[in-house]
């Protein structure tokens, strides 16, 4: 179990850690200079708030560490000289959550590599230190370093401002910043099967989508992704059995999934809506609460989804949510289902090295009585992944409806 | 903060444009630099085409002069200009409306000026 200092301080950086890098970047006009000010704070942090036990007040502990941390930096940079006299000119201050959203878009700045783009927001704005990172996306940590390093140094060379983009270009920087939060939840909750993690990144990532939906309350696409994350997380706690296997929506216990969650998914979902501009995050979170309004996989209202998946396939008709679309058109009748395998069958030139298109392919074989296509199928999909938990769900399936002929 | 705008298109694709349309596009090309010239520090210059490229490189006897540009590249520069705007963002939104953008193959690289030599002194 993690040490009770280290949930504080997790929860302390959630909070500190963005406005923090912000607040220092202002000041001394330095980007690189503040990022590693906060995260050589969060480093002693971790060490100190062990040892001695947490601080009275911890935001203060860490504000004071960082500035004093970023100070040392500026005396140290000689080659910046001029710096030493911006810091003393107290510039426009502007409340925290300004100016961690302003930080979030210059990380998920289109200017930067995409993959650096995640690492750097995890660790300017949620306050995560490289180590951890690497951790939880199980990358070598000096390759990662240098990924950090060099995005942070085309951020000060280039002079990318931490500001939040023109109405003009705020639409499709905010897709970009989007697009990372998702990707943080994702990774977040994939990479927490198995391993025990200090951070809940796909907690983080919640959090950081309702950051940015309440920072941007006009913009509909921030309440759906945030609807759409708070749904995904209310149903966590059933997605993983006592042995670790991966539960499928269709056999999850519904009373592990978290009510008072759930309903602010839905309110969250409401306020996307009232903006009547529906895009792909609030129509995959209609689909999501559509099923979380549900009692049963039986009684669920297949109609209502795959109208919503056509919707969404106006908006993105990619193989994945196409293939999606056909598995809850299989559950409407057996006409259905046939008409689901023929539209999975023809995804097979995109997906075939996707171990769910499979999987999903064995079901339908399965409804539709074809046993030993189905168990091939179910073993082309386990060949085809390396995530241990559905791994296991793979090898539980193809136990659980053995071989008709017994081998 | 200087950025250097470098001008790069496919000389294939060029070919390929209608001349009136190249001719409407050249027209914006000029105002272009008017509707900007608050922003424009120095207006940089157009190349003659690729063909006309030389390139003097290293060599161990001595600098070397060959025929061509300096890479393979299918994209090749055409021009340069020079703006100086606040920020990244700034550079990026003038470079948007760049007429040329709107042909084929044609692109163009944003890089930051080094403008302070202060950590060469001493």
């Amino acid at each position: 179990m993690n040490h009770p200092a280290d949930r504080l301080l997790a929860q302390t950086l959630r909070e500190e850690a963005g406005p923090l890098v912000a607040g220092l970047t202002r000041r001394f006009g330095d980007f690189d200079l503040a990022e590693e000010a906060v995260q050589t704070a969060v480093v002693e942090a971790l060490t100190t708030w062990r040892r001695d036990g947490p601080p009275e007040r911890p935001g203060a502990w860490l504000q004071v560490a960082a500035s004093r941390n970023a100070l040392d930096g500026v005396r140290r940079a000689t080659r910046q000289r001029a710096l030493a006299h911006r810091a003393d000119r107290p510039s426009e201050s502007r409340s925290g959550t300004d100016e961690r959203l302003a930080l979030l878009f210059a990380c998920c700045h289109p200017a930067l590599a995409p993959d650096a783009r995640l690492a750097l927001t995890l660790r300017a704005v949620v306050g995560l230190t490289t180590p951890q990172i690497a951790r939880a996306f199980l990358v070598n940590e000096s390759t990662l370093a240098q990924r950090i390093v060099r995005a942070k140094r085309k951020i000060v060379a280039t002079n990318i401002a931490l500001t939040v983009p023109e109405s003009a270009e705020l639409r499709a920087r905010l897709r970009d910043v989007l697009a990372v939060v998702y990707v943080m939840y994702n990774e977040g909750f994939v990479s927490s099967t198995g391993t025990t993690q200090d951070r809940d990144l796909a907690a983080d990532a919640v959090w950081l989508a309702e950051v940015v939906a309440a920072s941007l309350p006009h913009e509909a696409e921030a309440w759906g992704l945030a609807a759409l994350l708070t749904i995904q997380h209310a149903r966590a706690g059933a997605r993983f059995d006592e042995h670790g296997v991966l539960v499928l929506l269709r056999d999850q216990d519904r009373t592990r999934w978290d009510a008072d969650a759930l309903a602010a998914g839905e309110d969250l979902l409401e306020r996307a809506a009232a903006l009547r501009s529906p895009g792909p995050y609030q129509l995959q979170a209609a689909i999501a609460a559509c099923h979380a309004a549900s009692p049963s996989w039986a009684a669920t209202d297949w109609l209502q989804i795959v109208t919503l998946y056509d919707v969404l396939c106006a908006h993105d008709a990619s193989p994945v949510v196409l293939l999606n679309r056909a598995v809850a058109l299989a559950q409407l009748g057996p006409a259905e289902a046939e008409r689901a395998l023929t539209e999975v069958d023809t995804l097979g030139a995109d997906l075939a090295s996707y171990h769910l298109w499979h999987a999903t392919r064995a079901e339908l074989l399965r409804g539709l009585g074809r046993p030993e296509e189905a168990d091939a199928a179910n073993r082309r999909a386990l060949g085809l992944t390396d995530n241990e938990a559905e791994r296991r769900l793979l090898t539980t399936r193809l136990h659980r409806y053995p071989l008709s002929d017994g081998s | 903060m200087k950025y250097v705008l470098m001008f790069t298109s496919q000389p294939e694709l060029d070919a390929a444009v209608d001349p009136d349309r190249a001719q409407a596009v050249y027209k914006e090309v000029y105002e272009w630099f008017g509707t900007h010239a608050d922003a424009i520090s120095d207006s940089g210059a157009e190349l003659h085409p690729v063909t006309t490229a030389t390139t003097v490189r290293h060599d161990d006897g001595g600098p070397l002069v060959v025929d061509g540009p300096f890479n393979e590249a299918k994209e090749v520069i055409g021009g340069f200009t020079v703006v100086d705007v606040a920020d990244m963002d700034a550079a990026v939104a003038i470079t948007k409306t760049w007429p040329m953008l709107q042909l084929p193959g044609c692109s163009v690289e944003i890089r930051p000026m080094v403008e302070d030599y202060s950590h060469m002194e001493g």
